[in-house]
């Protein structure tokens, strides 16, 4: 369908394979900025020390066809060594840590701690009115972790953005 | 092998030789002094000091387009790099393979807002293809063999280096171009046969085909041209040129449509709308190209050949993709061509043809002829007849008679034609004509030019002055921005808000208080002599034809309209107002 490729907005994860030299990250988020791409979130990191590696993953949305733009104009960034649409190529895990910083005493303390328990959140710190929760999940799981403590004293979020990889054996 | 030591200055003009390049365009400045004394000490690289950097630029990509070659550019740091900006984007917007180095202040001041500091790299990473801040010596020689290869490879553009004036002084190996090897960057050159197979199946089953042919064909170099001509000719189908693209087929070819788009001729955008199978070869469905993107070319199913894979299905969805090199691919498809014994349908072709003669016989470059006033488009013709058939090279700068010279000077030859296409740059004829003619000093090179665009670059005669080449700025002087006048005037109620220069200099004394020859033709009897002298002389020349101000440009397709839409002369209006999304296209 036709209308599809220039209508219908698709939500993709993209990983890219950088050479991590200086500049790298400002030419990858230039150009979303420049061609008016959605960054949805962006993560990196260096993987590979003595290759001199860094993966970035980038969460996208557009049409089918703007997604298509967006992986050839990656790709033809110099120091790009690969991309790939984990969203196209098959199943693949996600996932995003957040640190939540819930402050309240009495009931509400304790319904944010049962509630954490539920979504396996992690205390990693705390004082006698306040606790910060470490979570990792899918970004749909930490955004109802987060609505719920909204209810419960949610004192300050930070979230990674997300980070993504294929399942199965092949690597990148 | 023995590893060479030398400083950072003398690296970059070893690495520069070492990379075939002869000719520098460049201006000195206090983190280049370095590099300029280096020039000084040696005999094999040439330098030529342009008056602007922004002129440098244009000046290396006339050399480039014009020779195939790399254009090379040493410019100073903070507005020496920041006055190149413009060329830098004119090269990346028009594919021209470029190096350009920038001297930045030393290393360790780099954030400290010194004196003429820029973030450099910062500035230039979305107008160059790849750019480089070299922090340390022993990185130079690399780098710079890097920035060659990417700046000629795959879709050519421009590459920056950034060294800091440290950088310069301090000591370091040398290598050599064969060993360095890039990392990341391969180009795909040559196609997926399978591709090649399908495009040809469908180009043979085509019963109106058209070959749409833009600059990519000219990058490729002149055996793309050839090839391009061997398979339309085998074909026997029509051809249509993009702005930058004119010369890759020749003009003089009967299957040749002229050029296509906003003022392109009418066969051509009527062959483009009507067609039911078009061979795009490295041209990418730009906007002035397309017109309403909903209305191009319906019907039609596309093949498009291109080294970019992010040029497919970027503004248009096009059926068979072919990505690679143009010269591999046309090879590739005459091979296969001939291998499967491929006959087009003749009695579709010939009714594809006399629909297409329909066409033509519209005259649509007709324009009133008289012998009160030059006509711009006269001037052009008698310009045409007096250069035929003579080594010539054109540029352009920016505006009506930049169509004009693209309706009426016919080019059969590739990299005879040099013009500002994607960023349309006012000022870049007469820099980019110097480049051109350094790289052929015995050629005619003529830069035709509009009174309001040659003042933006006009200190360059005096470049040209200095280093004898004989350039001709053919001036069409209508006293107007003539195509800001001339949207103002069918699109805007004729209000000329700010499109005349009512004070413009007297070109004859301009050109010869610069130390060049200045003629003036005021009437259409002065017209051939002016001509003739002006390519007689053997020195620069301002020309400075004086035309009919009210003169318009057609045909033409207004904004947001479709191919069929098009405007054959004054008497043509849209028939109704252009609509909101076309008038807010430019």
């Amino acid at each position: 369908m036709p209308n599809d490729l220039t209508n219908k907005i698709e939500k993709h994860t993209i990983a890219v394979l950088v050479d991590n030299e200086p500049g790298v990250l400002a030419r990858v988020i230039g150009l979303f900025s420049g061609r008016g791409y959605n960054i949805e979130s962006l993560t990196v990191s260096e993987i590979d020390k003595e290759n001199n590696l860094s993966r970035i993953t980038i969460v996208t949305s557009g049409t089918r066809m703007i997604v298509e733009q967006i992986k050839a104009q990656l790709e033809r960034l110099v120091p790009v060594h690969r991309v790939r649409d984990l969203t196209d190529d098959g199943p693949y895990i996600e996932r995003e840590l957040a640190l939540v910083k819930v402050a309240g005493t009495g009931e509400r303390r304790s319904e944010a701690m049962r509630i954490a328990g539920i979504f396996n959140a992690r205390v990693v710190d705390t004082t006698l009115s306040s606790f910060i929760f470490e979570l990792t999940g899918t970004a749909e799981e930490l955004s109802a972790f987060v609505a719920l403590m909204g209810q419960l004293g949610l004192a300050e979020i930070s979230r990674t953005g997300a980070v993504a990889i294929s399942r199965g054996a092949a690597g990148f | 092998m023995a590893e060479q030591v030398l400083n950072g200055a003398e690296i970059i003009l070893k690495a520069l030789k070492d990379q075939g390049v002869e000719v520098i365009f460049g201006y000195p400045g206090g983190a280049v002094l370095p590099i300029y004394d280096a020039l000084y000490k040696q005999n094999d690289l040439r330098h030529i000091l342009v008056r602007h950097e922004q002129a440098a630029v244009h000046a290396a990509e006339g050399y480039a387009r014009s020779t195939g070659k790399v254009g090379c550019v040493i410019v100073t740091s903070g507005p020496g790099a920041t006055n190149a900006v413009t060329g830098l984007t004119d090269a990346l917007m028009d594919s021209i393979p470029l190096v350009c180095i920038t001297g930045q202040v030393p290393t360790h001041l780099i954030g400290n807002d010194a004196f003429q500091e820029a973030d450099t790299t910062g500035i230039t990473r979305s107008c160059t293809k790849h750019n480089y801040l070299v922090k340390d010596v022993k990185h130079l020689a690399r780098t710079l063999h890097e920035a060659f290869f990417v700046a000629r490879s795959g879709r050519p553009g421009p590459v920056l280096i950034d060294v800091p004036k440290d950088v310069q002084f301090n000591e370091g190996p040398y290598v050599a171009p064969h060993e360095v090897r890039h990392k990341t960057y391969r180009p795909q050159v040559k196609p997926d046969l399978a591709r090649v197979e399908e495009a040809i199946d469908l180009i043979a089953g085509a019963r109106r085909p058209i070959f749409y042919v833009g600059g990519g064909v000219v990058n490729s170099g002149p055996l793309a041209s050839k090839l391009l001509t061997q398979f339309v000719r085998m074909t026997g189908y029509p051809c249509t040129n993009t702005l930058m693209g004119l010369g890759s087929f020749p003009a003089s070819d009967p299957q040749f449509l002229g050029m296509l788009g906003m003022h392109g001729t009418y066969e051509a955008n009527l062959a483009m709308h009507g067609c039911d199978v078009m061979i795009a070869v490295g041209a990418r469905f730009d906007d002035r190209v397309t017109g309403k993107i909903a209305d191009f070319a319906p019907g039609s199913r596309k093949i498009h050949i291109d080294i970019d894979p992010s040029s497919i299905n970027k503004n248009v969805r096009v059926d068979v993709a072919v990505v690679g090199d143009a010269a591999h691919v046309l090879e590739d498809m005459i091979r296969l061509w001939k291998a499967r014994q491929k006959r087009p349908d003749q009695a579709a072709l010939k009714d594809w043809w006399s629909q297409i003669n329909t066409w033509r016989k519209r005259d649509c470059l007709r324009y009133q002829k008289t012998d009160k006033v030059i006509k711009p488009q006269y001037a052009l013709e008698r310009l045409r007849d007096a250069i035929a058939g003579t080594d010539h090279y054109i540029t352009t700068e920016v505006g009506q008679h930049q169509m004009w010279a693209a309706q009426f000077l016919p080019f059969d030859q590739p990299n005879r034609w040099m013009t500002s296409g994607g960023l349309g740059t006012m000022g870049y004829g007469l820099p980019a004509a110097i480049g051109v003619q350094i790289a052929h000093p015995t050629s005619l090179v003529v830069d035709v030019a509009g009174e309001s665009s040659i003042m933006m670059n006009i200190q360059e005669m005096s470049t040209a002055v200095q280093y004898q080449a004989p350039v001709k700025v053919f001036i069409l002087n209508n006293q107007y921005m003539g195509m800001v006048r001339q949207w103002q005037e069918l699109l805007h109620g004729s209000r000329y808000s700010e499109s005349q220069l009512t004070s413009l200099p007297d070109f004859v004394k301009l050109a010869e208080a610069f130390g060049a020859v200045g003629l003036r033709a005021s009437k259409v009897s002065e017209l051939d002599e002016v001509i003739r002298e002006m390519i007689a002389v053997p020195r620069p020349v301002i020309v400075d034809v004086a035309v009919d101000p009210t003169e318009n440009c057609f045909p033409m397709i207004p904004g947001g309209r479709a191919h069929n839409e098009i405007l054959l002369g004054p008497a043509d209006r849209p028939d109704e107002a252009t609509p909101e999304d076309g008038m807010v296209l430019v």
